[in-house]
This record gives C-alpha cells, structure tokens and sequence, in this order.
C-alpha cells in the first residue's frame, strides 16, 4: 500500500473554546481549541479578559505608591513582586538596603514561594483528578498566611516593602513561630509525594507530557521551573544574586526530560530549598534597621534601570524609563513570568488529547493577573 | 380478600413501596456518607450545619434541588433532554426489583409463612442486572448530546465509549461465578456458596477484580470519572442540567453504586450469609440478622469506592480503553477458561 490512507467518513474537526469561565483554567484563559475527536489540532490561547493597565498606573504614581499595584500582579506570591519592585527603584535611586531588611525579604519572598508551589500543586492535582492534595496543601498555606497576616496585617496583597527597606520589623516572637512552621513544612511536603509521586495514574498522567526541549525551552524566553524542568540550570537567584542570596547556601533542581513530571518534582524539590534559604536566614538574621535612609520625596535620575527577581513562575522583570527629577517612572514595563511561559503552551499541547490540555496549564503554573496585568 | 389478591397485587406493591424508600433514604445519606469521609481523609469537617452534626443535610441538599428552577436550555432538543434523566434513574431503581438482600423471613415471628423480603427471585436474576443497567447509558449519551453543549457531547461520548467496552469484561467475570453456581439466579448463587461452604471470592478472586474495576468505571466513579471530569468537561454530560434532573443523575449514580457493591456482596461474599456459614462453633454470630451482614457487605464496598476518590488521580480516556480492552478483557478472557477447567474437573 502506498500513499496515506483515506479516511473512510468525512472527517469535521470541532471548535471548543475553552474558557474564559471553566474550572481548570486557572482565572479567566481562554483557549481556542481546534480538535479531532478529542486530539488537539491547534490550541490558541486568548488573554486579556483581566486587564487593568498596571503599567499605566505606574506612570502616575510616585514610586512607593506604586508597590500595592505589584500585588495585584501574581497575587498568589506577592512578596517577590514588590521585591521586584523595590529592587529595580533601589537600583535607580542608588539606595543600599540594610541587611536586616534584605534577610526578611528574602524570608518573606521564599515563604510566598513555598505557598505559591502548594497551591500549584493543589489546583495541577485536582485538574488531574487527585482532590485530597488541594486540602492538605491548603492547611499549610494557611499557616503562612497567618504569618504574613502576623507580620503586616494583609494576608495575600502583603505590600510588605518599601523602597530602601521595610516598613516595620518583625514582630515579636516571629521568628520563633516561623522556625516552628518551616521545621514542620518538610513532613507535609512528604505527605504530598506518598500521594502522588510513586502513584501509577499520576505518573502515567504526567510522564511525556507536555515535553520541551532545553533549546525549545530557551528559544521561547521560558524561565522558572518550565525552564529548569527542562534541565537548564537557570535561577536568578544564583545567577545575578540579589538581596543577600549570595550568602546563603541553596541548589536549584533541575529536571530532565522537560515532561510535566520533571516540572512537579522540581518544584517539590524547590519547597525544600526555599525551607533551607528560610532556615538560614532566620539562623543569621542580623540586628539593626530596616530601612535605609531615604529622602521623604524620592525623586529619579534620568536614567533607564531593569531589574529582575527569581519569582515562583519564573524571571520576574521590572523596567523604568526616568527622566530627570521625577517623582514617577515615565515609563514601566513588567515582564511577567507567566506571560512568556504561556507562549509555550499551543506547542506543549499539540497532538495531545483535552486532558492533557489541563495537565499543562498546570504545569505551566499561569496566574492570569501577572499576564494581563 | 382472597389469597391471590394479596399475594399478587398488595404482598408486592407494598415491597416496592418498602424497597423504593429505603432506598432512595439510604441513597441520599450515601452522599452524606462520602462527603464526611471524604472530609475526614482531607482534614476537614464535612458537612455540620444542617441539624445535629448535620445529619439533615441529605434532607435540605434535597429539598433545595427540588425548589429550584429547572432550566432547559434554548437550543437543547427538549424532548430527549427531559427523557435523559428518566432513561438513568429508571434501570438504577429497576435492577432492585431483583436483588435479594435477605434470605425468606418472617419478620421476626408475625407471619406464619416465611415470605421473601426482596421483591422476586427470576432464574435470569443476573442477566436481567446487567441487561437493565446497560439501558442506563443511553440517558448519558443521550443528555450529553440533546444539551447542545460541546463538553456534554463530549462526556456522553466518552461514557458511552467507556461504559459499552467495560461491560465486556464485567459480562465475562460474572460469567465465571455463573460456572461455579451453576445458576443465573442470584438467590442460587448465594445458596450455592452456603453449600460449597465456601465464598466466592477465594475461587474467584481474579474475577472479583475485574467485575470491581468494571464496576468502578460503570459507575462513572474515581479514577474512571472521565464523563464528568470537571476539570476538563465542566460537568460532562450533565453540564446544563440543574435543579431535580440533575438530581436524578446524581440519584442513579450512588444507586449504581449500591448495585455493584451489592453483586460484590452477592456474587463473591456469599450474599447475607455470615463469615464460614459451616463452622458450627460461630453460629453466635448469626444472632445478627442476614440482612445486616449484607449491608454491612456492600458498605465495604461503598467505602473502597469513596476511598478511590480520595487517593486517586483520573486515567486519560485514552488509557482508560487501554485498560479496558488490552488488560481487563484478555485477563478476564483466561479467567473463564480457568474456572471452566476447575469446575469441570472438580465437578466432573
């Protein structure tokens, strides 16, 4: 026989256009899908149901008016964002942090990242059907949510810094409670593998899908675990280290095979590092202020600055165009992890079946916040 | 009244009424039932509002669905929309009128004659089950596809892919029980275990878990819950259905569900009997009644069911018709001839 086959009936393929409203897509996506059956031809995915101009407001605001925007952004893991943030106008206005300051930022954004990873898991198990992981992940999340709370009274929009420090210092007994909670966190992480990771359906449900090469991954901007997942070495945190991420000792892992199941156990792996960062630091939490000296209207130098942070999605990116004297950035852009790793997803997805489709998205650990901004 | 009136016409009737009331009770604390287990494996409450430790809630759950709004969507095609529900909940309810769950009784002395307690015993009893439930997909197909939504079509489809290929294998494990009983009665199934003294299972244990596994998938549960896989079909086949209709669904679902892990009772734990029903020396156990080790049989079953759904992920449609064809049909394919073997060689 030569030549390929001919279909024996009319083949028709269908349109699904998944979301904006739907349960698995992590806020208001919308996928246009193209199927055959339920093999996906095409996948197309559709943004901009969230947006609110936050780049835009940034031009009108003085710089510290700014960081409850950053919030707003990935508001699953606040504290990377406004450490984005003031990290960036820090650069530009040439402030040094104290360390104190630096230590707790980094305690605060490491815990966003551990509480950002557990509802990842949470919502990728239940798309994939694994309800009981989403509660357990939710009782520790709620433990630090209550610390956040503790420290500066919000729970999920913390606007926890400032630029050139912090606005308070920790209150008493804090460190105590949160070495109480990190010592504890290591047993659930546990808990969450005895759950899924020798688990048959999970493995067959994950393993081989959704695969990017380290080239692919790399020719597509993906940064985070999509990126490492895919077995590329590359974490901000080690490359450009800011705050004070050179003094503490962390390893970044790396996956393999660039599957959805190389990228849940980077991210598992990354919980237990981000409980080490946090072990040290609160260990060598210096004394002293933690705020730097800064004048009362902070006011810019002509200038252009980026400056990015290692956020749980990925390389989050904050850019100022300045001009001189101003009080506001004249221009900002942010360039948000989730964004550019959902480019990814009509290549990661094709020639997959729909169920692999929420596997994905998963995966990708989208917040739609930070894409539509 | 003359004997036959009594006998033919009020003697049933008031069976029906019994059995579709208890039921439908057992049925609607059933969810209760899974939501508080469920809970207490995922470090939560359940359920605690309604009543005391909210043991009312089956009742308001109820009550809500029945006041609400029974929507139909414009373009759904009206007739088969409404005849779905009814096409479902129909062969869950029917399949009972065949299930023996106790053996003849009197009711504790206050009839002279023993009478049945189940509604009849028919010599097909069990190719009537599977004949009846089978009907049940064509309610899923059929919502799926008259809501006129692309995830309900979806939904019907795989169920009717996945329910059609997972009878084929459930047909052949039950038909390996058939050999050893020697009788499609399941009344004589569970008289043949009393006589072989010997359950069903320890023969048939390859049986037993294909015909659990077929049974896990027949009834749309965990982790064969492709139809309605939320996070990739919304609801499936019952996306647009709402208020009572989607009540019925949900009915025929925990009543399938009573229905398999009653034949697992019956087919391979020896029905109402006691454990080792020839061990004279644990005859004080039969001073609890047969039809409580019955249900305290199927609870068992229930239970594993719910346990499914709190430790499992889904399979993918297309690794679940793996399963199904490559795995469960030729096992259960070999399952047969082995038993044939046994039972013409032993019995021969």
């Amino acid at each position: 026989m030569a030549g390929p086959l001919e279909p024996l009936f009319d083949v028709e393929e269908m349109e699904l256009s998944f979301g904006p409203q739907h349960p698995a897509t992590h806020g208001v996506l919308r996928v246009q899908l193209r199927l055959d059956g339920e093999k996906i031809m095409d996948a197309k995915p559709i943004i901009g149901y969230l947006h609110r101009g936050t780049e835009k407001l940034f031009e009108r605001e003085s710089f510290n008016q700014c960081i409850p925007h950053t919030d707003r952004l990935d508001y699953i893991a606040a504290p990377t964002n406004n450490e984005g943030f003031v990290l960036a106008a820090e650069k530009l206005l040439g402030i040094t942090v104290p360390p104190r300051a630096s230590y707790i930022r980094m305690i605060l954004a490491e815990l966003g990242r551990i509480s950002s990873h557990v509802l990842w898991l949470a919502t990728h198990a239940i798309d994939l059907g694994a309800i009981t992981p989403f509660f357990y992940t939710f009782r520790e999340r709620e433990r630090i949510l209550d610390l956040f709370e503790e420290y500066c009274g919000a729970r999920l929009t913390l606007n926890a810094m400032r630029v050139g420090g912090l606005p308070y210092d920790l209150p008493d007994g804090w460190v105590e409670r949160c070495s109480e909670l990190i010592d504890s966190l290591p047993k659930y992480f546990d808990e969450y593998e005895t759950l899924l990771t020798e688990n048959r359906i999970w493995k067959k449900r994950t393993i081989g899908i959704g695969v990017i090469s380290a080239e692919e991954a790399i020719d597509y901007g993906l940064t985070g675990p999509p990126l490492r997942g895919s077995g590329v070495r590359w974490d901000i945190r080690k490359v450009f280290p800011y705050d004070r991420y050179d003094e503490v000792e962390f390893e970044i892992p790396i996956g393999e095979n660039g599957d959805t199941y190389d990228r849940y156990l980077v991210r598992m792996e990354e919980m237990r590092q981000s409980v080490r960062i946090i072990r040290q630091c609160l260990d060598r939490l210096p004394d002293g202020p933690v705020m730097a000296k800064v004048p009362k209207v902070l006011r810019a130098q002509e200038g252009i600055v980026y400056a990015s942070v290692e956020a749980p999605k990925g390389e989050l990116g904050y850019m100022f165009v300045t001009t001189a004297k101003s009080t506001q950035p004249y221009r900002c852009h942010i360039r948000p992890p989730s964004f550019i790793n959902l480019q990814a997803l009509p290549a990661m997805v094709e020639g997959h079946l729909v169920a692999d489709l929420v596997a994905v998205i998963g995966t990708l650990d989208i917040v739609l916040g930070e894409i539509d901004r | 009244m003359d004997q036959p009136l009594i006998q033919f016409i009020v003697i049933p009737l008031v069976k029906i009424v019994v059995i579709l009331a208890v039921l439908l009770l057992i049925v609607a604390y059933l969810t209760f039932a899974e939501r508080k287990i469920l809970a207490y494996m995922q470090v939560r409450l359940g359920p605690n509002r309604v009543g005391p430790k909210g043991w009312l809630q089956p009742i308001a759950d109820a009550f809500k669905l029945l006041v609400k709004e029974d929507l139909v969507p414009a373009k759904a095609e009206k007739f088969v929309f409404m005849l779905a529900p009814g096409l479902i909940i129909i062969p869950a309810l029917l399949v009972w009128s065949v299930i023996p769950f106790a053996p003849d009784t009197t009711l504790f002395g206050l009839l002279k004659q023993p009478i049945p307690p189940y509604l009849t015993d028919i010599n097909i009893g069990l190719l009537f089950l599977l004949g009846v439930s089978g009907v049940g997909v064509y309610g899923v197909i059929l919502g799926g596809w008259s809501s006129n939504n692309k995830f309900s079509l979806m939904g019907g489809l795989r169920s009717a892919a996945q329910m059609v290929s997972y009878e084929v294998p459930m047909g052949f494990a039950v038909v390996s029980v058939i050999l050893m009983a020697g009788s499609l009665s399941l009344v004589r199934i569970v008289q043949a275990q009393q006589e072989a003294h010997l359950w069903f299972f320890v023969p048939g244990i390859l049986a037993l878990a294909i015909y659990f596994c077929c049974g896990v998938a027949e009834t749309n549960r965990n982790p064969f819950d492709l139809p309605e896989a939320e996070s990739e079909l919304v609801a499936g086949f019952h996306t647009e259905y709402s208020g009572m209709k989607f009540a019925l669904f949900f009915l025929a679902e925990y009543a399938n569900m009573l229905v398999i892990g009653s034949v697992v009772a019956l087919l391979f734990f020896g029905g109402w009997l006691r454990p080792f029903p020839s061990w004279g020396w644990l005859g004080f156990l039969d001073i609890i009644p047969p039809f409580f080790w019955f249900a305290g049989k199927v609870a068992v079953v229930i239970f594993i069911y719910m346990w499914f759904r709190g430790t499992f992920p889904r399979y993918r449609f297309d690794q679940l018709m793996h399963i199904g064809w490559k795995w469960l049909l030729p096992l259960s394919l070999a399952n047969v001839v082995i038993v044939a073997l046994g039972v013409l060689l032993l019995k021969g």
